[in-house]
This record gives C-alpha cells, structure tokens and sequence, in this order.
C-alpha cells in the first residue's frame, strides 16, 4: 500500500524550534537526543509522531481490546505467582470455611488461597476475569464494525484473516484460563470438551486421550491448561496482535467518505499530540471500567462451585459468554445418533459441537475472499462503505448474527425457563424454530431497511430537506417548500451514496430524473474503480456460480418514486 | 362371596337338604357379620379422635372448611388433589407454613405465597393429617448450627445442586416446572422437604440421609445463603449467564459509551 501518501491537514502546530523553552521540555529534548544519538530513532520517530489517524469514535473500538489484553497481561502474572497448576488431591485448610477439611485438587486450593487468603488476590481473580469478558466482547463489536463497513477488503483482507484467528485463540485462551480452577462448574465444561471432541468420527477417542493424558478427568489436563493459558497462547496472541497492528499502521487506517477524502489520503489527527492523548487517556478509562467491575460485581464465585467432582453437576450449568453459543447448539440439537459396524456417530454432539462452528468460524474468515471472488472486486479500497449502500453485505452480518444470538440464547434456556415462569421445552423449541426461521427474516428485514435508508439519501439529494413551510399556489394547490442541502453535505452524501465512481461525479445526480435508474451499476457496493460487467456470459460450472453469487451480493439501487421526481421537475422550478 | 351365596340360592344347583342349605347361608352371615366388625374396629373413626385430642379436632374442623373441598372430607384425595392419608403431619406442615398450600392456581406447579395459616392453625391441621396414617412428623431437633458445615457442602453439591443449583438459587425442570431457590426457605422447610419430597423431589429419607447428615445439609444451605458475597454483587448466584449480561451491557457498554466520548470531535 505505498501508493496511499498521507496528507497532513488537521492540526497545524507542527513544533517548531523556540528559544523560550521550559524546563521539562529541555529535558524532554535531551533524552530524545540522547536516544537518537545511539538508534538515530528521529526519523522513525517523527515520521510516528506525525502519523495521522482518521477521527471517528467506531476506529476505536478495538483499542478496548488491545486494552483489555494488557490489563489480562498484568493481572494475568500477579495470579501466576500464587496458582499451583496441579490435580494432585490436598485438603482444604484455609479461611473459607464451608469448605475446610474437603479434598480437592491442588489447582482449586490455590485459586480458594487466591480468593480467601492472599492480599488482593480475589480482586485480581475478579479483574482478570472481567477483563477476558470485555477482551472477547470488543473483539466483535470491533469486528462489527469492520465487517459493516467493508473493512476487511482489499488491501486489508489478511489483517481480517488475523482478526478471526485472534478471536479464536481469544475464545480457547478464555476458555483454557476459566478451566483452571478446577471447580465444579469449569470440570462439567471440560467435560463437554471432552465430549465432543470424542464425537468426532474414527480419530475422536485418540484425540480424546492424547489431549487428555487418558480418561476423564485424569491428572494432566490442568497443567497441560496452564502452560497453554500462560505460555502458547498468549505468546501467539500477543505476536498476531504485533502483526495486526504493523499492518494497520503500514497500510494507515480507512475512512468514511467525507470533505475532502479520496483512496488516496487520510485525514484526521495526527499520532501525537492528539491520538496519543485521546488513546492513552482511553486505555486508563477501560481499566477504570474493568477494575469497577472487578471490585463491585462478582464474577465466577469458585467457592460456590465446590470442587470438581465427576459424580456431581450443578442446575444452569453454563459457560462463559463467548462458549455460550456451543453450549446453545448442544442443547437445542435433538438426540440423533447413527449405529454402523458397533460404531456410534453421535450427530447430536457432531454437529452442533464440531460441525456448526466449524462452518461459522471458516464463512467468517473467507466472507472477504467470497466477495472479492464473486464481484471480481480488486481495486484497493481505503474509503469505508456506509452498511445501507451495500444491503447484501449487511443483511447477511444481521442474518449471521441473529443465528448466532439464537445459538447464545439457546445456551441459557433453563435460565429462561426459570426467570419467566416458562417451560423449558417450550423454549428449546420456540428457540429450535427461530434458529431456522429467523436468520432469513432477518436478512430480508435488513435489506429492506438499508433500501429504505438509500430511498432517504435519494431524497434528500433530489428533494432536499423538507421544511415544514406550507406554500399556496395560484391555482390553489399547496406545496411545501423543500430546501436544497448545503452543497458541502450534499457532496458528502453523494460520495457516501457511491456517486463519486463516476468520472462525472456530481453531474450524474443532477443530471435528472431519468437518469439514477442506470446509475446502479456504480453503486453496487464497491465506489471505486470499474469492475467489469456482470452480465458476461458465464463460462463453465464455477463461473456460473460465481455469476449468479455477484447476482445475489449486488443490489441495485432502487430508483426515487418517479411522481415525486416528476414533481420535482416541473412544478417546483419556482421554489428555489 | 357373592358365588356363595347365589349358589345358596339357587334351587337347581344339586339336591341339597334345607338344612345344609341354612348351614351354608349362616356362614355366609357369620363371614359378612365379621367384616363388619373387623371394618368397624380398623377403620379410622372420626369419633375415636375427637375424643382424644383437641388439636386433632381443631385441624380437621379447619380441615373441612378449607381443604376437604379437594382432599376429600377424610383426607381420601380427589380427581385434582392427591389423597393425604399416611403422607405424615410433616409433609401437611411443609406444604402450608412454607405457602404451596392451599393451592391458588392448578398451574404446572405450586407456586410459593405467604402462609394462609397462622403457625397454631397449621400446627393443629397437621396434627390431623397425620393422625390419618402413619407418616414423617415433624422434626424436633433442629440445631443445625452444629452440623459439619463443609460436609453438608459435600452432601449438597451430591444430591440437590442439579435441580436447585450450585448455591440454592433454583433451577429449571421439565414441562414449566422447577427446583424452587432456597433463599427464603427456613431451616425446618429445608428438613421437611427432604423428608417429605414436595413436588417432583425425591423424598430423601432417613436410611437414604440420616437425621444427622440432613442438619449438615440445612447447615451448609443457610450458611451460604446468609453470608455475603464476598467479590462484591452476587448477580443473582445463577453463574455465567448473568455475568454475561453485565459483560454486554454494563462493560462493554461503558467501553462503547467512553469511546463516542472520547471519538467525538471537540
């Protein structure tokens, strides 16, 4: 991406050389030279300093995440220093009463000894904790916000690729780490784990063993959990978020289209002062959130639990957020198993616990490459698209996320039934019901309701804005007085519309009524750069499908009503 | 019987003589003649309780005005109600002081209210019904504070955590039915219930958990359920789901909130 120059407007106080300068910036100037005698660092720093990053608030969501990961990092060691990743069997000896004198694991002990006995420890537990919710949480509303926008395409299709495998190694490293203390609730889990990783056909029990070290529970799996949680995956996250983040700052962030902004530049605030501030001044904000919540709400309260045992279960059983959606598909699979040879393929585990989420994790990590293939998209795209002008692409992240909300609520459907007084087969099959009827009504809902915004954008560019005054007409009629939008708005939303991919820009939506019906081939989601026609006729098995998959991905845009366009033309030339 | 005595009577039957003809039907009389007795001296007789306890009388005059409507005048139960002879004066004072009875709704299950009785007026109906039949009675010793506490944890998490959950807090069971929380159970309730299995609970009796391990297990459940949290909101003590909830709309919520903030231009 070394074709995309970075402008410079915004703030204009570059620091320049002054005589009259305080103390502290003196010493300021001297460690700077000091650090650029021995790595000649000036260049690379100015150049970072002087970076500029666009100003939108939805570009910063995934810095929650980024700072939810360093708070995980710090409470993360604290915990390390006090937790014995072992299963070897101790009685429980200190302050929490209700369990003194009970074997359990060593693992449970130390986390019982983290809550009860170590200074600040329960604390700790409970921001670790918190801050693993709020990492998985704004990793989606981070990729939301991605994926609406048209983001992930190209040149940025890798960087989402990295995206999705952060997020997977989120979840397992969230469910690794809650596996750890040993109780009741997380052994039910991983007992689950073991489940379904037993369902898979032929290599299901040897995986089963080989992670496990032998039968349930057995005696590894806990420091097996722990080196993974401490060690490999946060060594993995931490060198994926390195790279996502170089490539951002390499590639420079995208925009919305606005005054001003082309494919070719970025406007916004540069490194420092500004973002530095605003960026800092947020990372103390979500630790305050997540130290709030650490210190006021509970969260996995182990003492309850109890120890694992594998006689025991306790009712609502359930995961932590980011798993819910499996222990959802698990409970609302009916109980299908097939019999071949003195073999089970037990498909109500199969499919809702390898099947199902293997399909979701890969059509997530490959929507980019399904795009870009089907269109025959490969211009570089720097200016973000706004989700009512590609109403395909957003239908189907609402449509996707409704399944999946279903699949999350399905998870708690005993704590559902019990809250409101319904009964728990009612639920799982209202909820079995809606997990196949509403993604599609969802998705047609969307679409509808992008349509319906462009409708707006329309009009207000032909129309204007309506003013509320009423006007009477010689011959009796009253009209109201619609007044043109400013003409630095009216360009922002041309270009949000998609207008600006014609060479003529702006002409093509003054150029009249008639004329926006055939605009929908420079509108069909991608602005820039022309992309060939989609009626080619299609050659062979893949192309056709290819063809009909661009059919489907592009939507026209829908003409304004042409009695109000007609209205406009005629009659309400003296208006303005 | 009946062959008997149509036997008896019919001419045809052979060539008896009429005398083995009355021998036959004097048995017949002496066997109904000593039913009736045996009936008279077994069954139970309103009289014979009357007379001799007053309590007992008073719960069956409170019986009959306000639940031998579907119990049956004497206890025998009905088309809706489950006939209450030999269910014990334990399982009538579970029901009545913890508000499940008398029934408001035929709903999938008896839902919990304030008692109707007052602890005199329950004490005598009980007192009734288990003079009806032999059955649990009420438990006396209930000093359960010095039960072993963390023993009773191990005894709950065993036999009630998989319907009333890991803390008592309820849980769901088929069909809108469900394992009631336990928060506002009072120690006695908590006995009598294992006792007496209300509902769709087993009844837990006492060469399943003896007297002394159901002490442990009211121990461990009123420990927990009058100590605080000690990380701060309990969240209604249900585990993830309600964590969840606060992750989504307090935490991130915030974060997002925080960062229009931040990212609106000043």
């Amino acid at each position: 991406m070394s074709s995309t120059t970075t402008d410079t407007p915004g703030t204009g106080g570059s620091s320049g050389a002054d005589e009259n300068v305080p103390a502290g910036e003196k010493a300021t100037r001297a460690t700077l030279k000091y650090v650029d005698d021995h790595f000649g660092s000036a260049g690379f720093l100015k150049r970072s300093m002087d970076k500029v990053f666009p100003d939108h608030w939805s570009f910063m969501l995934g810095e929650i995440a980024l700072y939810s990961f360093v708070i995980l990092l710090l409470t993360g060691v604290y915990l390390t220093l006090f937790f014995h990743a072992s299963q070897h069997e101790v009685i429980y000896n200190g302050s929490y009463a209700p369990l003194r004198g009970v074997p359990m694991t060593d693992a449970y002990a130390s986390t019982l000894h983290i809550s009860f006995d170590v200074r600040g420890g329960l604390l700790m537990r409970q921001i670790h904790h918190w801050a693993a919710l709020i990492f998985t949480t704004s990793i989606v509303v981070h990729m939301f916000r991605v994926f609406f926008t048209g983001a992930f395409r190209k040149p940025r299709t890798i960087n989402w690729h990295i995206g999705v495998i952060l997020m997977i190694l989120a979840i397992l490293e969230g469910f690794a780490g809650y596996s750890l203390p040993d109780d009741l609730l997380s052994g039910t889990g991983l007992r689950i784990a073991y489940s379904v990783a037993e369902s898979i056909p032929v290599v299901g029990t040897y995986v089963c063993y080989f992670l496990f070290g032998g039968n349930y529970p057995g005696q590894d799996i806990i420091p097996r959990l722990f080196i993974i949680h401490v060690l490999l995956v946060p060594g993995i996250l931490l060198a994926l978020i390195g790279a996502h983040m170089m490539i951002l700052w390499h590639q420079k962030h995208t925009d919305f289209p606005g005054p001003g902004k082309t494919e070719n530049n970025v406007i916004g605030s540069k490194f420092y002062p500004t973002f530095f501030l605003k960026t800092n001044g947020f990372l103390f904000m979500v630790f305050g959130v997540i130290a709030a919540l650490g210190a006021f709400a509970t969260i996995n309260p182990v003492w309850l639990y109890g120890p694992y045992s594998p006689g025991q279960v306790s009712a609502g059983s359930q995961p932590d957020w980011y798993i819910l959606f499996l222990e959802g598909s698990l409970r609302m699979m009916p109980n299908w198993e097939t019999h071949i040879f003195h073999h089970t393929i037990s498909w109500n585990i199969l499919i809702p616990g390898v099947i199902i989420p293997g399909l979701m994790f890969n059509l997530m990590a490959l929507y980019p490459n399904i795009e870009a293939w089907a269109t025959k998209d490969k211009g570089y795209h720097n200016l973000l698209d706004r989700p009512r002008d590609v109403p395909v692409r957003t239908a189907l992240g609402v449509m996707s996320l409704t399944f999946y909300m279903i699949l999350v609520i399905g998870g708690a459907n005993d704590i559902l039934a019990t809250t409101f007084h319904w009964s728990l087969q009612a639920v799982t099959w209202v909820l079995r019901v809606l997990l196949i009827v509403a993604p599609p009504i969802a998705f047609k809902l969307t679409k509808r309701f992008c349509l319906g915004l462009q409708h707006h954008d329309e009009a207000l560019l032909h129309h204007g804005v309506e003013t509320g005054i009423i006007r009477r007409l010689p011959h009796g009629e009253y009209i109201e007085i619609e007044a043109e939008l400013p003409p630095e708005k009216a360009e922002v939303l041309a270009k949000q519309i998609g207008y600006v991919g014609h060479s003529n820009g702006h002409a093509a939506i003054t150029a009249g009524t008639n004329g926006h019906g055939s605009n929908g081939h420079a509108t069909n989601g991608n602005g820039s750069g022309p992309k060939g026609g989609r009626l080619k006729r299609p050659v062979g098995l893949a192309e056709t499908a290819r063809a009909r998959m661009e059919h489907f991905l592009t939507e026209e845009r829908e003409p304004v009503p042409d009695a109000h366009a007609a209205d406009h033309a005629d009659e309400e030339t003296p208006v303005h | 019987m009946e062959n008997v005595s149509t036997s008896a009577l019919t001419p045809d039957t052979g060539h008896r003589s009429g005398r083995r003809r009355f021998a036959h039907a004097g048995i017949v009389l002496l066997v109904i003649g000593l039913f009736g007795f045996l009936y008279a001296a077994f069954a139970p007789s309103h009289s014979a309780a009357t007379s001799s306890d007053p309590a007992i009388e008073q719960g069956r005059q409170l019986y009959l005005q306000g639940c031998s409507s579907c119990h049956g005048l004497n206890g025998e139960g009905g088309v809706t109600a489950p006939s209450l002879i030999g269910v014990g004066a334990a399982a009538a004072d579970f029901q009545m002081s913890a508000g499940f009875m008398p029934l408001r709704n035929h709903t999938a299950e008896a839902e919990r209210h304030e008692p109707a009785y007052d602890d005199t007026e329950i004490e005598q109906i009980s007192a009734y019904i288990g003079s009806l039949g032999p059955g649990p009675a009420i438990p006396t010793n209930l000093d359960y504070q010095s039960a072993p506490l963390a023993f009773g944890g191990q005894l709950f998490r065993t036999n009630c955590a998989q319907c009333h959950n890991f803390a008592g807090s309820g849980g769901a069971l088929t069909y809108g039915k469900s394992a009631p929380s336990l928060s506002s159970a009072s120690p006695k309730e908590i006995y009598e219930a294992m006792l007496t299995g209300p509902e769709n609970m087993p009844v837990f009796g006492d060469q399943q958990i003896t007297p002394a391990q159901k002490l442990a297990i009211v121990n461990y459940v009123r420990t927990i359920k009058t100590s605080p949290n000690p990380g701060g909101a309990g969240l209604g003590r249900i585990g993830p789901v309600s964590e969840t909830a606060v992750a989504w709309l307090v935490g991130i919520g915030v974060c997002v909130v925080i960062t229009m903030w931040i990212g609106s231009k000043v």
